[in-house]
């Protein structure tokens, strides 16, 4: 199961699916507002994960 | 599917459109784009004093790297960088040791300028003072007159901001639900109705990346912070309007750039009609206002009591 790091709640989850454009829609993520990355090298939405893959959904938004 | 032009693996794909980029060719793809802007718009002209305005987040960190890597190289102008500091706990003491810490490697000079300098008192204090009143409607007017007045007095022939397309429709936006028309004749990449020595014309060499491609940028050359929020942003309706027009763009892709031009189409017009709208200095700090005592020395009035 892939594990996903949400920057914005710092915190870590394991997810089923391994589409990244389903990993978007089950947490509810809106993917223009977000930019994923793998292994520290940005991925882009339709990237299909193995099962060991750690992703990171970090926030796009700056605040202030 | 691999990057269109080079075969590589894609690190976005492009909004609006099916085209995905790699890493080198987005970062062509970017540079171009904000060259072109700035070529347009005649943003940018030999030997000017530009002056980047730095908060140490992703957009302004961006637009220095970028700015620092063309005033050498395409085009030839002076570039410092110019912080103000709201004075915001937890919040922009974090994002100042950034910027401080990119302009000392990258060998820019840096002006700070803060909300306490100027009013005695940080924002934290300022919004304790007023709990009623919204934090960013007075951060704002603070702002906007501490980065005029403080790049004036640098000579700066031009200010420059981070601004992207989403910040602009956020804008455009929130004009049209407030019915502040003459509010957007100052938008657009270049802002000012008409030249006035008093104000320093702001660019926004981002107009036309969206915040997406302007973070984009940001991670492929190690600028992106941490996430970080500031501790009033809730408080804006700014943030509703981003929100809004967030969810209309997944369903409509192409919305944001569409207000954008739609918006680019009627600012002519705007600006004819707004032209002749005197602007009065003010009677306290002789800054430009659009009454007796500009916005600024009111609010600071207030804060002095
Ligand atoms: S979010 Fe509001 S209070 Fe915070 S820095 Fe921005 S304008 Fe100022
Ligand atoms: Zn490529
Ligand atoms: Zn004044």
């Amino acid at each position: 199961m892939p594990a996903v790091y949400l920057e914005r709640e710092d915190k870590m989850i394991k997810v089923n699916e391994l589409n990244v454009k389903d990993i978007l829609k089950k947490l509810n993520i809106n993917p223009t507002t977000v930019i994923i990355a793998r292994n520290n090298e940005l991925i882009t939405e339709d990237a299909v994960l193995s099962e060991n893959d750690k992703i990171k959904i970090l926030p796009v938004i700056s605040g202030g | 599917m691999p990057c269109k032009r080079c075969k590589s693996n894609p690190v976005i794909q492009l909004p609006n459109s099916n085209i995905k980029l790699c890493k080198s060719c987005f970062i062509k793809y970017f540079e171009r784009k904000v060259l072109n802007t700035i070529r347009k718009y005649n943003l940018i002209n030999h030997k000017e004093n530009i002056i980047s305005a730095l908060s140490g987040g992703k957009d302004s960190l961006s637009l220095l790297y970028l700015l620092n890597k063309i005033a050498s190289k395409k085009l030839d102008f002076k570039l410092s960088a110019l912080l103000v500091d709201e004075g915001i706990k937890g919040y922009r003491d974090k994002t100042i040791k950034t910027a401080r810490e990119f302009c000392e490697k990258n060998n820019i000079k840096l002006h700070i300028t803060s909300y306490s300098e100027v009013t005695g008192k940080t924002l934290d204090k300022i919004k304790k003072q007023f709990p009623d009143t919204i934090a960013c409607s007075m951060c704002g007017v603070l702002r906007r007159y501490l980065l005029n007045k403080k790049s004036r007095e640098l000579k700066a022939n031009k200010l420059a901001t981070g601004h992207n397309l989403d910040d602009e429709a956020q804008s455009i936006m929130m004009n049209q639900f407030r019915h502040n028309i003459a509010l957007s004749a100052r938008l657009g990449p270049i802002t000012g109705v008409k030249r006035d020595k008093r104000f320093v014309p702001r660019i926004k060499p981002f107009y036309f990346l969206t915040e997406k491609e302007v973070a984009t940028y940001a991670f492929i050359n190690g600028l992106m912070d941490e996430f970080n929020e500031c501790t009033y942003c809730t408080e804006s309706n700014r943030f509703v309007v981003r929100d809004m027009l967030n969810s209309l763009e997944q369903k409509y892709p192409g919305t944001k750039h569409s207000i954008v031009a739609s918006f680019l189409e009627v600012l002519p017009l705007l600006k004819e009609k707004y032209k002749n709208q005197k602007i009065n200095s003010c009677k306290i700090c002789s800054e430009p206002a659009s009454s007796e005592v500009c916005n600024a020395c009111n609010l600071l009035q207030r804060i002095r009591q």
